[in-house]
């Protein structure tokens, strides 16, 4: 029977990598000094079943690798070695080495076979290099040189121990294998009863026999004893090479195996040879099937716990419930069962909210999995910094839609790459500031509203205010004269073009500066900002969505249409001052809003709503932040908050300037959702000194 | 010389026969593959897209889709009509790359259904400065009335609207 | 047929086992560890019970001693599912119970065979 093993790849794949962060948090949370024995366990079990695996399905490149690193790690953990932190450093070094390799296999290529090689180079030197180095398994090769072939064929003395059946083996098996192995024909079994005692002494559950066997073939004796390999080491067998003569005395005294072996299994091994040849070649088609749609993209799928799927069946069996209870009320409606419609409505809008929250539940994974790489980095760069840095995580279960997590995993190795590069002293700074020679890093995340709040947060120098003035005055990011108060200065971190490090490193200084970061989190409708005191420290806070599938909601009215202003960019809204309104050269209105410019946006021109120009009574004014730019948008009007669903303009039409989706209001109506920073972007930049005149 | 289309139907041997749906727009009858017919409606106020061509009259909630309507007269460069309640949109789907476009078409009113051989079509005249004459599929006669056959893929196709045009007003 | 219970901590070794034994017309039930193949077992009595060796929470010599003290599991034959590197892992096998070992790495025909060998 042959089977395909490929149709289980994805999901060793998906284990070992399990095992791997496994190994990887485990040796990170090790302290070589006092070694967790059940840590070390946990490693060496995750190596071992990666070991298995790979071996099992053919990835001998893994298997091969993961033999070494097993083998130190069993030496460790039987107490023959102590755990050195260099051992730590080589395993770690390990680990990313098997993710490569596994993620090229899991991709069909073949992986690079110099890095394994030169690791494992450093593991055999360590277990070579020791007395204590336990030898090379040697159990398999205690065979004995001599007895190669039996020529005629050999005499077996079986004497099995007592107590062979209570380990599960069965001598009548052991004779039937051996019949398979030799033909039925040239076996012969010889029942020796002499050891079995008086009924009255007999213990049913011991076994007094010993066996005879002989066995008229030229057959080597190694595989006569594969045989009896699990029981050799309680049983006495002797094994007498057969000469012709024997043979021909001993013939008289046969009986015929098959007589003692119970014949029942002999017919039905023809239907299961079937039935498995027909299972196999249903796997084959059913993992070719699927192959090739896998090859090359991994497939996107999200790991649901049951708990969650059962809440949804269960909500959907309540609104099951009250669409019949609604439809029978259709039927036979008057006026008189109003109060129960009302009541069913109400329900049913009951069961959509809870159904919703629910569904989008299923997205939600806790924060852990964008947490999980930073042991790992801080460790390493606290090295390469020559920082001791302590890594505190904090709020690891809070959840967050998959998609927003997937996106904010390179915003966050950023911030933390910045904290340890410039929030944390050097440790002679520490000490000299009187402070703790370790640095502190917390991340923590929590929900907050409809949010879930990020910070990283470090106790390390504080931003410089003075210097980060002079170097946005420097590169023309803020006019020569303006007076910024602390608050406004650290805020000035996340324009573009900004980096206050003297000297390029090769950590946060690559040329991606936190306007990167600050547009990325934009553009999951986030917000970041920064609080820092001097010679304290600094905490980035960031701001998402839980889900980018919902929106908090500002509807918004312009002549007749209804906008949707995402909450979150508000910054405030106020009655449009005409006599506070300018325009500079050309088009472009601002207005000063306390010691500020304001570009001023009018979505009814914006957006060609092409009617009379009439003007409405009391315009409004919503100040929105878009890509660190404020800028005024005219409404004719506020209308409600309310959270809504984004719905997709793009997929039956195109995509529209300003606008970023499009949601159902609760008359069944359309509005479209306003793209703040492609708003932003048709504005002309504000920073020029605005004119004085008065708008039309 | 006339065919007669309808003849058509009861004649089996005939291949590549089609159904279309036909519709009046301004006295002429037009007729669209009935395959991409998704389902027929009355008119209903749709949201303005903005800065979209004119003959986009805005998008509609088609149960939870976003679907925009376009206003064929307008497309087709003929007088525009005032919408009333009996003015229909035919809601057509076409395949795309990435999954069906949705688009709903406003015309005067649904007219018949024919079952339409290939041969029977007629090659539009080549008429060169008329802009419409891409969306043209072919010309049948039917009974004596000449059809105007569409091609529904051309039709769903939006160019691209020359970018940030009367975006920079302040 | 036999009813077979399969017990490994790693999914993919779990499932090639019991996709083989299922194609070969067995019924298989699967745990992951020790504790939960002693608490399967408890349940119903199983022909042929296949463990891996290293698992968290109960290993399979752990659980091996278990069900040898269990009046329906005394002459069952127990399998442990070990590798090359654990030597003395066979012995220690042996001494808590186990009927025999199959050698990781394997293939569905190598387990296929070596099964044979402790049932009918």
């Amino acid at each position: 029977m042959s089977i395909d093993l490929s149709q289980f790849h994805q999901v060793f794949f998906e284990e070992s990598f399990e095992g791997l962060d496994v190994m990887e948090s485990q040796l990170l949370d090790l302290t070589p000094e006092s070694v967790d024995a059940e840590a070390v366990n946990t490693i060496f079990r995750a190596a071992h079943s990666i070991k298995g695996g790979a071996g099992t399905f053919g990835f001998m490149q893994i298997s091969d690798f993961t033999h070494v690193v097993e083998t130190l790690l069993d030496e460790i953990r039987s107490a023959k070695r102590p755990m050195l932190r260099m051992y730590v450093d080589l395993f770690l070094q390990s680990v990313d080495c098997l993710r490569a390799m596994l993620s090229s296999l899991q991709a069909g290529d073949t992986p690079d076979g110099e890095r394994p090689a030169l690791l494992k180079t450093e593991f055999e030197k360590i277990l070579a290099g020791d007395d204590s180095a336990a030898p090379v398994s040697t159990d398999s090769t205690v065979a004995e040189a001599e007895d190669v072939s039996g020529g005629a064929g050999w005499r077996i003395h079986f004497h099995p121990g007592q107590d062979i059946l209570q380990t599960g083996n069965e001598p009548f098996r052991m004779f039937r294998e051996l019949q398979e192995l030799v033909g039925e024909d040239s076996l012969t079994v010889i029942p020796d009863t002499s050891a079995v005692p008086e009924i009255s002494s007999l213990n049913p559950e011991l076994c007094y026999l010993n066996w005879v066997l002989e066995v008229r073939k030229d057959i080597d004796k190694e595989t006569l004893a594969s045989v009896f390999e699990w029981v050799e080491d309680d049983c006495d067998i002797r094994y007498e090479a057969l000469s012709s003569a024997t043979e021909d005395a001993d013939a008289a005294t046969e009986t015929d195996v098959a007589a003692e072996t119970p014949d029942t299994d002999q017919p039905a091994a023809i239907p299961e040879a079937v039935a498995a040849a027909v299972n196999a070649a249903a796997a084959v088609s059913a993992s070719q099937a699927k192959k090739s749609p896998a090859k090359n993209s991994e497939p996107s799928s999200i790991r649901v716990s049951i708990d969650k799927v059962d809440s949804l069946i269960n909500m959907v069996g309540e609104l099951v419930i009250t669409q019949s209870m609604l439809g029978q009320l259709g039927q036979e409606f008057d006026m008189s069962r109003l109060a129960r419609l009302q009541e069913g409505l109400s329900q049913l809008e009951h069961n959509t909210r809870e159904l919703q929250e629910s569904v989008m539940k299923i997205r939600m994974m806790p924060i852990s999995f964008a947490f999980s790489r930073f042991p790992r980095l801080v460790r390493d760069l606290g090295s390469q910094l020559g920082k001791d840095v302590n890594l505190v995580m904090l709020g690891e279960n809070t959840e967050l839609d998959k998609t927003v997590m997937e996106k904010i995993g390179d915003p966050l190795v950023h911030l933390v790459r910045n904290s340890m590069d410039h929030g944390l002293e050097t440790t002679e700074k520490r000490i000299a500031a009187g402070k703790a020679a370790q640095g502190k890093i917390t991340l923590n995340a929590f929900h907050q509203g409809g949010n879930i709040v990020i910070e990283v947060k470090d106790d390390g120098a504080g931003l410089n205010e003075e210097k980060i003035l002079s170097k946005a005055r420097e590169r023309k990011l803020v006019p020569e004269n303006t007076e910024l108060s602390a608050e406004e200065i650290h805020q000035l971190i996340f324009l573009p073009g900004f980096s206050t490090s003297d000297s390029v490193s090769d950590i946060s200084g690559r040329g991606v500066g936190m306007d990167v970061v600050r547009r990325n989190i934009n553009e999951l409708n986030g917000t970041i900002e920064v609080q820092s005191r001097r010679g304290e420290g600094s905490t980035f806070v960031i701001r998402l969505p839980l889900t980018l599938a919902i929106l908090d909601g500002q509807l918004v009215r312009v002549k007749n249409e209804t906008y949707i202003f995402p909450l979150v960019s508000i910054v405030e809204s106020i009655q449009l001052q005409k006599r506070s309104l300018n325009h500079i050269t050309g088009s472009q209105f601002v207005m000063k809003l306390r010691d500020e410019y304001i570009p001023i946006v009018r979505l009814d021109n914006l957006f060609g709503l092409r009617r009379k120009e009439e003007e409405a009574e009391n315009p409004m004014l919503v100040v929105v932040e878009g890509d660190n730019e404020k800028i005024g948008i005219v409404v004719d009007d506020l209308l409600g908050q309310q959270q809504v669903v984004i719905k997709s303009l793009e997929q039956n039409y195109q995509r529209v300037h300003g606008i970023s989706g499009a949601t159902i209001l609760g008359d069944g109506t359309v509005a479209l959702i306003i793209d703040i920073s492609g708003i932003g972007k048709t504005v002309e930049p504000s920073k020029t000194t605005p004119g004085s005149e008065q708008a039309a | 010389m006339t065919m007669n289309a309808a003849e058509t139907v009861k004649d089996p041997a005939r291949d590549h026969e089609q159904q279309f749906l036909t519709f009046m727009m301004a006295d002429e009858e037009y007729g669209v593959d009935i395959l991409a017919v998704q389902e027929i409606r009355g008119w209903e106020e749709s949201t303005l897209i903005p800065n979209a061509p004119e003959y986009i009259r805005g998008v509609i909630n088609l149960r939870g889709t976003i679907v925009p309507i376009m206003d064929l007269r307008i497309r087709f460069g003929l007088e525009r009509v005032e919408y009333s309640p009996l003015t229909v949109v035919i809601i057509l789907k076409v395949e795309k790359e990435h999954g069906d476009r949705v688009m709903g078409i406003v015309v005067d009113a649904v007219s018949d259904v024919y079952t339409i051989a290939d041969e029977d079509t007629r090659r539009p005249p080549e008429l060169s400065e008329d802009d419409n004459s891409g969306f043209i599929r072919g010309l049948v006669n039917v009974n004596g009335k000449m059809v105007i056959l569409l091609d529904v893929d051309e039709l769903l196709r939006i160019p691209e609207r020359q970018k940030m045009a009367g975006l920079l007003a302040g | 047929m036999a009813s077979i219970l399969a017990v490994d901590d790693s999914a993919s070794m779990r499932q090639m086992v019991s996709f083989t034994l299922r194609g070969a017309g067995h019924e298989v039930q699967e745990a992951s560890d020790g504790v939960e193949a002693l608490r399967l077992a408890n349940d119903k009595k199983y022909d042929l019970v296949l463990s891996d060796v290293n698992m968290p929470n109960m290993n399979g010599i752990e659980l091996v001693k278990e069900l040898r003290a269990l009046a329906d599991y005394k002459f069952v034959p127990v399998l442990m599912l070990t590798t090359e590197s654990a030597g003395d892992m066979k012995m220690q096998g042996k001494q808590a119970g186990a009927t025999g070992w199959i050698v990781k790495p394997f293939n569905p025909d190598q387990l296929l065979s070596t099964i044979k060998r402790v049932l009918g």
